[in-house]
Protein backbone atom coordinates (compact mmCIF):
# COMPACT_ATOMS: atom_id res chain seq x y z
CA UNK A 1 0.00 0.00 0.00
CA UNK A 2 1.22 3.42 -0.81
CA UNK A 3 0.21 6.79 -0.41
CA UNK A 4 0.64 10.32 -2.05
CA UNK A 5 2.56 12.12 1.01
CA UNK A 6 1.54 15.58 1.92
CA UNK A 7 3.54 18.52 3.08
CA UNK A 8 1.50 18.23 6.89
CA UNK A 9 2.46 14.07 7.00
CA UNK A 10 -0.98 12.56 6.28
CA UNK A 11 -0.65 10.09 3.31
CA UNK A 12 -3.88 10.42 0.55
CA UNK A 13 -4.97 6.93 -1.08
CA UNK A 14 -5.92 9.33 -4.14
CA UNK A 15 -4.53 12.50 -5.84
CA UNK A 16 -7.56 14.78 -6.77
CA UNK A 17 -8.19 17.77 -8.32
CA UNK A 18 -10.28 19.10 -6.75
CA UNK A 19 -12.93 22.20 -8.38
CA UNK A 20 -14.84 23.83 -5.62
CA UNK A 21 -18.11 26.57 -6.43
CA UNK A 22 -18.06 28.95 -3.81
CA UNK A 23 -21.91 29.47 -4.22
CA UNK A 24 -24.47 27.94 -6.68
CA UNK A 25 -24.36 30.88 -8.92
CA UNK A 26 -20.64 29.51 -10.03
CA UNK A 27 -21.93 25.96 -10.37
CA UNK A 28 -22.60 25.47 -13.99
CA UNK A 29 -19.17 27.25 -14.47
CA UNK A 30 -17.30 24.56 -12.57
CA UNK A 31 -18.93 21.63 -13.61
CA UNK A 32 -18.29 22.85 -17.11
CA UNK A 33 -14.35 22.84 -16.39
CA UNK A 34 -14.64 19.80 -14.71
CA UNK A 35 -16.75 17.76 -17.85
CA UNK A 36 -13.27 18.68 -19.76
CA UNK A 37 -11.11 15.97 -17.29
CA UNK A 38 -14.04 13.38 -17.76
CA UNK A 39 -11.36 10.50 -17.19
CA UNK A 40 -8.88 11.76 -15.37
CA UNK A 41 -9.12 12.78 -11.21
CA UNK A 42 -10.82 16.09 -11.28
CA UNK A 43 -13.92 16.11 -9.22
CA UNK A 44 -16.55 18.81 -8.64
CA UNK A 45 -17.02 20.42 -5.19
CA UNK A 46 -19.20 23.20 -3.86
CA UNK A 47 -20.97 25.13 -1.14
CA UNK A 48 -24.47 26.24 -2.69
CA UNK A 49 -25.54 29.32 0.00
CA UNK A 50 -24.86 33.01 -0.17
CA UNK A 51 -24.72 34.18 3.38
CA UNK A 52 -21.95 33.30 5.33
CA UNK A 53 -21.22 30.26 7.72
CA UNK A 54 -18.51 29.44 9.92
CA UNK A 55 -19.29 25.39 9.82
CA UNK A 56 -18.79 25.47 6.07
CA UNK A 57 -16.38 27.40 5.83
CA UNK A 58 -14.79 25.26 7.80
CA UNK A 59 -15.62 21.90 6.09
CA UNK A 60 -14.68 23.48 2.87
CA UNK A 61 -10.85 24.34 4.27
CA UNK A 62 -11.01 20.45 5.44
CA UNK A 63 -12.19 18.83 2.33
CA UNK A 64 -9.74 21.18 0.16
CA UNK A 65 -6.80 20.41 2.83
CA UNK A 66 -7.45 16.43 2.70
CA UNK A 67 -5.08 13.66 1.89
CA UNK A 68 -6.73 12.82 -1.73
CA UNK A 69 -6.60 15.62 -2.33
CA UNK A 70 -3.49 17.61 -4.98
CA UNK A 71 -4.90 20.75 -5.73
CA UNK A 72 -7.86 23.33 -5.19
CA UNK A 73 -8.97 25.71 -8.04
CA UNK A 74 -12.18 27.67 -6.33
CA UNK A 75 -14.72 29.26 -8.86
CA UNK A 76 -16.28 32.44 -7.34
CA UNK A 77 -19.13 34.57 -8.95
CA UNK A 78 -17.98 37.30 -7.23
CA UNK A 79 -20.02 38.74 -4.86
CA UNK A 80 -21.21 36.02 -2.68
CA UNK A 81 -20.35 35.79 1.03
CA UNK A 82 -18.05 32.89 1.05
CA UNK A 83 -14.14 34.13 2.53
CA UNK A 84 -12.68 32.97 -0.38
CA UNK A 85 -9.59 34.80 0.31
CA UNK A 86 -9.42 32.86 3.78
CA UNK A 87 -10.10 29.38 1.62
CA UNK A 88 -7.42 29.83 -0.65
CA UNK A 89 -4.81 30.66 2.19
CA UNK A 90 -5.34 27.87 3.67
CA UNK A 91 -4.89 25.51 0.81
CA UNK A 92 -1.78 27.45 -0.07
CA UNK A 93 -0.21 26.95 3.48
CA UNK A 94 -0.87 23.44 3.11
CA UNK A 95 1.48 23.09 0.08
CA UNK A 96 -0.92 22.25 -2.37
CA UNK A 97 -1.35 24.09 -5.73
CA UNK A 98 -4.50 26.56 -5.91
CA UNK A 99 -6.12 29.06 -7.66
CA UNK A 100 -9.07 31.23 -7.73
CA UNK A 101 -11.25 32.41 -10.34
CA UNK A 102 -13.86 35.18 -9.99
CA UNK A 103 -16.59 35.15 -12.81
CA UNK A 104 -17.08 38.82 -12.64
CA UNK A 105 -13.79 39.80 -13.27
CA UNK A 106 -13.14 37.01 -15.40
CA UNK A 107 -14.90 37.40 -18.37
CA UNK A 108 -18.11 35.84 -17.91
CA UNK A 109 -18.67 32.38 -18.57
CA UNK A 110 -16.50 31.11 -21.77
CA UNK A 111 -13.54 32.95 -20.69
CA UNK A 112 -13.61 31.21 -16.67
CA UNK A 113 -14.43 27.91 -18.10
CA UNK A 114 -11.22 28.36 -20.43
CA UNK A 115 -9.58 29.92 -18.17
CA UNK A 116 -10.03 26.78 -15.79
CA UNK A 117 -9.76 24.02 -17.90
CA UNK A 118 -6.15 25.52 -18.50
CA UNK A 119 -5.28 25.89 -14.61
CA UNK A 120 -6.31 22.23 -13.90
CA UNK A 121 -4.32 20.88 -17.08
CA UNK A 122 -1.14 22.81 -15.71
CA UNK A 123 -2.45 21.43 -11.88
CA UNK A 124 -2.71 17.46 -12.58
CA UNK A 125 0.96 17.45 -14.25
CA UNK A 126 1.93 19.40 -11.54
CA UNK A 127 0.94 16.96 -8.74
CA UNK A 128 1.86 13.88 -10.76
CA UNK A 129 5.06 14.65 -9.40
CA UNK A 130 4.04 14.19 -5.68
CA UNK A 131 6.06 11.49 -4.22
CA UNK A 132 4.16 8.30 -3.11
CA UNK A 133 5.38 6.61 -0.25
CA UNK A 134 4.58 3.30 1.61
CA UNK A 135 1.98 3.41 4.04
CA UNK A 136 0.04 1.37 6.76
CA UNK A 137 -3.11 0.44 8.02
CA UNK A 138 -2.20 2.35 11.12
CA UNK A 139 -2.74 5.44 8.85
CA UNK A 140 -5.60 5.40 7.18
CA UNK A 141 -9.36 6.69 8.54
CA UNK A 142 -12.34 4.93 7.72
CA UNK A 143 -15.78 5.62 8.05
CA UNK A 144 -18.74 3.79 7.84
CA UNK A 145 -22.43 5.11 7.09
CA UNK A 146 -25.39 2.86 5.94
CA UNK A 147 -28.03 4.51 3.93
CA UNK A 148 -31.38 2.61 1.99
CA UNK A 149 -31.38 0.62 4.92
CA UNK A 150 -33.87 -2.09 5.75
CA UNK A 151 -34.69 -4.86 7.76
CA UNK A 152 -31.46 -7.00 6.79
CA UNK A 153 -29.16 -3.80 7.07
CA UNK A 154 -28.72 -4.96 10.80
CA UNK A 155 -28.72 -8.83 10.39
CA UNK A 156 -25.82 -8.29 7.81
CA UNK A 157 -24.43 -5.79 5.98
CA UNK A 158 -24.39 -3.81 9.39
CA UNK A 159 -22.44 -6.63 11.32
CA UNK A 160 -20.13 -7.26 9.32
CA UNK A 161 -19.00 -3.53 8.49
CA UNK A 162 -18.59 -4.04 12.52
CA UNK A 163 -16.29 -7.08 12.37
CA UNK A 164 -14.64 -4.87 9.71
CA UNK A 165 -13.94 -2.06 11.42
CA UNK A 166 -13.09 -4.62 14.83
CA UNK A 167 -9.71 -5.82 12.59
CA UNK A 168 -9.12 -2.16 11.37
CA UNK A 169 -9.13 -0.86 14.76
CA UNK A 170 -7.04 -3.84 15.79
CA UNK A 171 -4.66 -2.47 13.27
CA UNK A 172 -4.36 0.71 14.44
CA UNK A 173 -6.40 2.54 12.18
CA UNK A 174 -8.81 5.14 13.18
CA UNK A 175 -12.59 3.97 12.28
CA UNK A 176 -15.32 7.07 12.72
CA UNK A 177 -19.58 6.06 12.87
CA UNK A 178 -21.93 8.26 12.67
CA UNK A 179 -25.79 9.75 12.74
CA UNK A 180 -26.14 10.38 16.39
CA UNK A 181 -29.91 10.95 15.62
CA UNK A 182 -29.05 6.97 14.26
CA UNK A 183 -28.23 5.80 17.42
CA UNK A 184 -31.38 6.92 19.55
CA UNK A 185 -32.32 4.33 22.25
CA UNK A 186 -28.80 3.04 22.02
CA UNK A 187 -27.38 5.34 24.31
CA UNK A 188 -26.99 3.31 27.57
CA UNK A 189 -24.94 0.63 25.82
CA UNK A 190 -22.52 2.75 23.40
CA UNK A 191 -22.15 4.51 26.92
CA UNK A 192 -20.70 1.73 28.43
CA UNK A 193 -18.40 1.12 25.90
CA UNK A 194 -16.15 4.71 26.45
CA UNK A 195 -13.11 4.53 27.43
CA UNK A 196 -13.57 7.05 30.16
CA UNK A 197 -17.14 7.52 31.76
CA UNK A 198 -17.13 11.54 31.29
CA UNK A 199 -16.51 10.58 27.54
CA UNK A 200 -19.69 7.47 28.07
CA UNK A 201 -21.88 10.97 29.34
CA UNK A 202 -20.57 12.75 26.40
CA UNK A 203 -21.68 10.06 23.90
CA UNK A 204 -24.76 9.96 26.08
CA UNK A 205 -25.47 13.50 25.91
CA UNK A 206 -24.97 13.47 22.15
CA UNK A 207 -27.73 10.79 21.57
CA UNK A 208 -30.13 13.22 23.74
CA UNK A 209 -29.42 16.22 21.99
CA UNK A 210 -30.05 14.79 18.04
CA UNK A 211 -33.67 13.11 19.76
CA UNK A 212 -34.31 16.99 21.41
CA UNK A 213 -33.69 18.14 17.86
CA UNK A 214 -35.52 15.47 15.58
CA UNK A 215 -38.63 16.05 17.93
CA UNK A 216 -38.71 19.49 17.44
CA UNK A 217 -38.32 18.60 13.35
CA UNK A 218 -41.31 16.24 13.62
CA UNK A 219 -39.28 13.56 11.63
CA UNK A 220 -37.30 11.26 12.37
CA UNK A 221 -33.95 10.59 10.70
CA UNK A 222 -36.02 7.33 8.65
CA UNK A 223 -37.02 7.41 5.23
CA UNK A 224 -40.59 5.62 3.44
CA UNK A 225 -37.68 3.23 2.35
CA UNK A 226 -36.85 1.92 5.42
CA UNK A 227 -40.35 0.95 6.62
CA UNK A 228 -41.20 -0.74 2.74
CA UNK A 229 -37.99 -3.11 4.01
CA UNK A 230 -39.76 -4.32 6.91
CA UNK A 231 -38.19 -1.62 9.64
CA UNK A 232 -40.97 0.28 12.00
CA UNK A 233 -39.61 2.43 14.11
CA UNK A 234 -36.61 4.58 14.69
CA UNK A 235 -35.37 2.75 17.08
CA UNK A 236 -35.59 -0.67 15.29
CA UNK A 237 -33.40 1.53 12.59
CA UNK A 238 -31.17 2.42 15.26
CA UNK A 239 -30.51 -0.86 17.03
CA UNK A 240 -29.86 -2.07 13.25
CA UNK A 241 -27.49 0.82 12.46
CA UNK A 242 -25.41 0.40 15.90
CA UNK A 243 -23.91 -2.74 15.11
CA UNK A 244 -22.13 -1.22 12.44
CA UNK A 245 -19.67 0.25 14.97
CA UNK A 246 -18.24 -3.48 16.01
CA UNK A 247 -17.13 -4.18 19.47
CA UNK A 248 -14.22 -2.11 19.91
CA UNK A 249 -14.05 0.30 22.90
CA UNK A 250 -14.96 3.91 21.71
CA UNK A 251 -12.23 6.31 22.22
CA UNK A 252 -13.88 9.55 21.22
CA UNK A 253 -16.80 11.98 20.10
CA UNK A 254 -15.60 14.16 17.39
CA UNK A 255 -17.84 16.72 15.60
CA UNK A 256 -17.32 16.90 11.21
CA UNK A 257 -13.82 18.28 10.22
CA UNK A 258 -12.15 16.99 13.86
CA UNK A 259 -9.52 14.64 13.01
CA UNK A 260 -9.29 11.67 15.01
CA UNK A 261 -5.74 11.78 16.68
CA UNK A 262 -4.69 8.98 16.44
CA UNK A 263 -5.83 4.92 15.61
CA UNK A 264 -9.38 3.79 17.80
CA UNK A 265 -13.28 3.73 17.47
CA UNK A 266 -14.76 7.18 17.19
CA UNK A 267 -17.95 8.26 17.19
CA UNK A 268 -19.08 11.54 15.17
CA UNK A 269 -21.58 14.03 16.69
CA UNK A 270 -23.62 15.19 13.23
CA UNK A 271 -26.47 17.26 15.08
CA UNK A 272 -26.26 21.07 15.40
CA UNK A 273 -25.46 22.87 18.61
CA UNK A 274 -27.88 24.83 20.01
CA UNK A 275 -31.42 26.18 18.33
CA UNK A 276 -33.21 24.11 15.98
CA UNK A 277 -31.51 26.38 12.57
CA UNK A 278 -31.01 25.95 9.01
CA UNK A 279 -33.12 22.31 8.36
CA UNK A 280 -32.80 18.77 8.95
CA UNK A 281 -29.10 17.82 10.59
CA UNK A 282 -28.12 16.08 6.99
CA UNK A 283 -30.45 15.60 4.28
CA UNK A 284 -29.47 12.81 2.60
CA UNK A 285 -26.71 10.02 2.89
CA UNK A 286 -23.90 12.06 1.10
CA UNK A 287 -24.11 14.96 3.54
CA UNK A 288 -23.03 12.35 5.98
CA UNK A 289 -20.45 10.97 3.72
CA UNK A 290 -18.41 14.43 2.69
CA UNK A 291 -18.50 15.23 7.13
CA UNK A 292 -16.69 11.97 7.69
CA UNK A 293 -14.26 13.27 4.57
CA UNK A 294 -13.79 16.43 6.64
CA UNK A 295 -12.35 14.59 9.74
CA UNK A 296 -10.16 13.05 7.43
CA UNK A 297 -11.83 9.85 5.71
CA UNK A 298 -9.76 8.46 3.39
CA UNK A 299 -12.72 5.55 2.20
CA UNK A 300 -16.00 5.61 3.47
CA UNK A 301 -17.93 1.81 4.00
CA UNK A 302 -21.47 2.20 2.83
CA UNK A 303 -24.03 -0.36 4.04
CA UNK A 304 -27.30 -0.47 2.39
CA UNK A 305 -30.39 -2.67 2.07
CA UNK A 306 -32.66 -1.11 0.05
CA UNK A 307 -30.37 -0.77 -2.52
CA UNK A 308 -28.05 2.66 -2.58
CA UNK A 309 -25.97 3.47 -6.26
CA UNK A 310 -24.00 6.53 -4.55
CA UNK A 311 -20.46 7.16 -4.54
CA UNK A 312 -18.72 10.35 -3.37
CA UNK A 313 -16.15 12.93 -4.40
CA UNK A 314 -12.87 12.92 -3.04
CA UNK A 315 -12.78 9.43 -0.95
CA UNK A 316 -13.91 6.21 -2.54
CA UNK A 317 -17.11 4.30 -0.77
CA UNK A 318 -16.70 0.71 -0.70
CA UNK A 319 -20.63 -0.17 -0.64
CA UNK A 320 -21.62 -3.31 1.49
CA UNK A 321 -25.20 -5.04 0.19
CA UNK A 322 -26.96 -6.56 3.41
CA UNK A 323 -30.10 -7.53 1.28
CA UNK A 324 -29.56 -10.61 -1.29
CA UNK A 325 -32.62 -9.57 -3.96
CA UNK A 326 -31.30 -6.35 -3.83
CA UNK A 327 -27.76 -7.31 -4.24
CA UNK A 328 -28.73 -9.77 -7.36
CA UNK A 329 -30.94 -6.40 -8.76
CA UNK A 330 -28.16 -4.14 -8.65
CA UNK A 331 -24.76 -6.14 -8.24
CA UNK A 332 -23.13 -3.89 -10.80
CA UNK A 333 -23.45 -1.10 -8.24
CA UNK A 334 -22.28 -3.29 -4.60
CA UNK A 335 -18.77 -4.22 -3.76
CA UNK A 336 -19.70 -6.43 -1.29
CA UNK A 337 -22.88 -9.41 -1.35
CA UNK A 338 -23.62 -9.48 2.74
CA UNK A 339 -26.69 -11.16 1.71
CA UNK A 340 -24.64 -14.26 2.13
CA UNK A 341 -25.14 -14.17 5.56
CA UNK A 342 -28.82 -13.56 5.21
CA UNK A 343 -29.10 -16.88 2.95
CA UNK A 344 -26.24 -18.85 4.64
CA UNK A 345 -23.72 -19.13 2.61
CA UNK A 346 -21.25 -17.11 4.27
CA UNK A 347 -20.59 -16.06 8.08
CA UNK A 348 -20.52 -12.59 9.50
CA UNK A 349 -16.70 -13.05 9.92
CA UNK A 350 -15.61 -14.17 6.30
CA UNK A 351 -17.69 -10.84 5.12
CA UNK A 352 -15.93 -8.43 7.37
CA UNK A 353 -12.52 -10.51 6.02
CA UNK A 354 -13.77 -9.61 2.96
CA UNK A 355 -14.71 -6.01 3.81
CA UNK A 356 -11.33 -5.64 5.73
CA UNK A 357 -9.13 -6.84 2.80
CA UNK A 358 -11.56 -4.90 0.00
CA UNK A 359 -10.50 -1.68 2.58
CA UNK A 360 -6.46 -2.26 1.76
CA UNK A 361 -7.05 -3.26 -1.55
CA UNK A 362 -9.01 0.47 -2.63
CA UNK A 363 -6.37 2.28 -0.40
CA UNK A 364 -3.81 0.90 -2.51
CA UNK A 365 -5.51 2.08 -5.65
CA UNK A 366 -8.10 -0.50 -6.46
CA UNK A 367 -11.55 1.06 -7.51
CA UNK A 368 -14.69 0.68 -5.84
CA UNK A 369 -17.77 0.08 -8.07
CA UNK A 370 -19.07 3.76 -7.73
CA UNK A 371 -15.73 4.86 -8.41
CA UNK A 372 -15.48 2.77 -11.40
CA UNK A 373 -19.19 4.31 -12.72
CA UNK A 374 -18.01 7.59 -12.52
CA UNK A 375 -20.23 8.92 -9.09
CA UNK A 376 -18.86 11.46 -7.44
CA UNK A 377 -22.00 12.40 -5.32
CA UNK A 378 -21.23 15.67 -2.92
CA UNK A 379 -23.77 18.12 -0.95
CA UNK A 380 -22.87 20.46 1.99
CA UNK A 381 -25.51 22.52 3.69
CA UNK A 382 -25.79 24.93 6.21
CA UNK A 383 -25.06 23.79 10.03
CA UNK A 384 -23.65 25.19 12.93
CA UNK A 385 -21.54 23.46 15.99
CA UNK A 386 -19.76 24.08 19.36
CA UNK A 387 -16.09 22.69 19.95
CA UNK A 388 -16.33 19.60 21.16
CA UNK A 389 -15.96 19.46 25.13
CA UNK A 390 -12.63 18.81 26.68
CA UNK A 391 -14.24 14.77 27.91
CA UNK A 392 -14.29 13.91 24.47
CA UNK A 393 -10.54 13.26 23.03
CA UNK A 394 -9.48 11.27 26.31
CA UNK A 395 -6.53 9.45 24.73
CA UNK A 396 -5.44 12.25 22.80
CA UNK A 397 -1.77 13.97 23.81
CA UNK B 1 -35.43 -20.43 13.17
CA UNK B 2 -38.67 -20.91 12.36
CA UNK B 3 -38.85 -22.29 9.13
CA UNK B 4 -37.78 -18.67 6.44
CA UNK B 5 -38.26 -16.57 10.38
CA UNK B 6 -35.06 -15.73 12.15
CA UNK B 7 -35.09 -15.75 16.35
CA UNK B 8 -32.41 -12.84 16.55
CA UNK B 9 -32.68 -13.04 20.86
CA UNK B 10 -33.85 -15.29 23.24
CA UNK B 11 -35.89 -12.66 24.72
CA UNK B 12 -37.52 -11.85 21.32
CA UNK B 13 -41.65 -11.67 21.09
CA UNK B 14 -41.28 -11.28 17.15
CA UNK B 15 -39.29 -13.34 13.83
CA UNK B 16 -37.79 -11.51 11.17
CA UNK B 17 -38.50 -13.06 8.03
CA UNK B 18 -35.03 -14.29 6.06
CA UNK B 19 -36.55 -14.81 2.89
CA UNK B 20 -39.97 -13.82 1.08
CA UNK B 21 -42.77 -15.86 3.30
CA UNK B 22 -45.85 -16.57 1.09
CA UNK B 23 -49.18 -15.94 2.10
CA UNK B 24 -51.03 -19.32 3.82
CA UNK B 25 -47.41 -21.17 4.64
CA UNK B 26 -47.84 -23.23 7.60
CA UNK B 27 -45.12 -21.96 10.43
CA UNK B 28 -44.95 -24.07 13.90
CA UNK B 29 -44.79 -21.31 16.74
CA UNK B 30 -44.50 -22.17 20.33
CA UNK B 31 -48.18 -21.61 20.51
CA UNK B 32 -48.82 -24.67 17.87
CA UNK B 33 -48.95 -24.05 13.59
CA UNK B 34 -50.26 -21.35 12.73
CA UNK B 35 -51.09 -20.10 8.79
CA UNK B 36 -49.62 -16.56 7.57
CA UNK B 37 -52.35 -14.32 6.81
CA UNK B 38 -50.62 -11.90 4.30
CA UNK B 39 -46.92 -12.49 2.02
CA UNK B 40 -44.35 -11.85 4.94
CA UNK B 41 -41.46 -9.98 2.42
CA UNK B 42 -37.74 -10.39 3.71
CA UNK B 43 -36.89 -8.88 6.96
CA UNK B 44 -40.08 -7.47 7.78
CA UNK B 45 -41.30 -9.27 11.43
CA UNK B 46 -44.34 -11.70 12.30
CA UNK B 47 -45.24 -12.46 15.91
CA UNK B 48 -43.36 -14.73 18.42
CA UNK B 49 -46.71 -15.36 20.30
CA UNK B 50 -49.88 -13.25 21.17
CA UNK B 51 -48.54 -9.99 21.94
CA UNK B 52 -51.01 -7.23 24.02
CA UNK B 53 -51.38 -3.86 23.04
CA UNK B 54 -49.35 -1.88 25.28
CA UNK B 55 -46.75 -4.37 25.27
CA UNK B 56 -43.18 -3.61 24.34
CA UNK B 57 -41.79 -4.93 21.08
CA UNK B 58 -38.46 -6.90 21.85
CA UNK B 59 -35.79 -7.57 18.88
CA UNK B 60 -31.86 -8.05 19.23
CA UNK B 61 -33.55 -8.31 23.09
CA UNK B 62 -33.75 -4.84 22.60
CA UNK B 63 -36.87 -2.42 22.78
CA UNK B 64 -37.83 -1.54 19.27
CA UNK B 65 -41.70 0.08 20.14
CA UNK B 66 -44.97 -0.79 21.86
CA UNK B 67 -47.73 -2.94 20.62
CA UNK B 68 -50.99 -0.41 19.34
CA UNK B 69 -53.27 -3.21 19.68
CA UNK B 70 -53.05 -6.78 20.32
CA UNK B 71 -51.15 -9.27 17.96
CA UNK B 72 -51.86 -12.70 17.27
CA UNK B 73 -49.55 -15.44 17.07
CA UNK B 74 -48.02 -15.60 13.41
CA UNK B 75 -49.33 -11.57 12.25
CA UNK B 76 -47.61 -9.26 10.68
CA UNK B 77 -46.07 -6.37 13.33
CA UNK B 78 -44.94 -3.49 11.44
CA UNK B 79 -46.59 0.00 11.63
CA UNK B 80 -49.85 -0.72 11.85
CA UNK B 81 -49.62 -2.35 15.16
CA UNK B 82 -46.60 -0.85 16.60
CA UNK B 83 -45.14 2.44 17.31
CA UNK B 84 -42.01 3.89 18.01
CA UNK B 85 -41.14 5.31 21.76
CA UNK B 86 -39.39 8.02 20.56
CA UNK B 87 -40.63 9.61 17.17
CA UNK B 88 -43.57 8.64 14.55
CA UNK B 89 -42.38 7.07 11.44
CA UNK B 90 -43.26 8.06 8.01
CA UNK B 91 -44.29 6.09 5.69
CA UNK B 92 -45.81 5.92 2.29
CA UNK B 93 -48.17 3.53 0.11
CA UNK B 94 -45.37 0.79 0.02
CA UNK B 95 -44.41 0.08 3.27
CA UNK B 96 -46.27 -3.04 3.27
CA UNK B 97 -43.35 -3.91 1.64
CA UNK B 98 -45.51 -5.85 -1.04
CA UNK B 99 -46.68 -2.51 -3.53
CA UNK B 100 -43.63 -0.95 -5.51
CA UNK B 101 -44.71 2.82 -4.57
CA UNK B 102 -45.86 4.06 -7.90
CA UNK B 103 -49.43 4.35 -9.73
CA UNK B 104 -49.17 2.23 -12.49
Amino acid sequence: MKGWLRADGRKGIRNTVVVAYLVECAHFVASEIVAAFRDQDVQLIGFPGCFPNEYAARMMERLCTHPNVGAVLFVSLGCESFDKVRAANAVDASGRPVKTLVIQKSGGTRATVQAGRDWVAGALTQIAGVPRVAMAVNELIIGTVCGGSDGTSGISGNPAAGRAFDLLVAEGAACIFEETGELIGCEEIMAARAITPELGQALRDSVQKAERYYATLGFGSFAAGNAAGGLSTIEEKSLGAYVKSGDSPISGLIKPGDVPPQGGLYLMDVVPDGEVRFGFPNISDNAEIVEMIASGAHLTLFVTGRGSVVGSAISPVIKICANPDTYRALADDMDVNAGDIIEGARSIAEVGQEIRDLVVAVAGGAKTKSEDLGHREFILTYKSFEPIGPACLPGAA
Amino acid sequence: MTGPFLLLHDADNVLVARMNAPEGLEITLDSGPVRLARPIPMAHKIARHAIAAGETILKYGMPIGIATEDIAPGAHVHIHNIRSAYTATHALQDADGISAGVSR
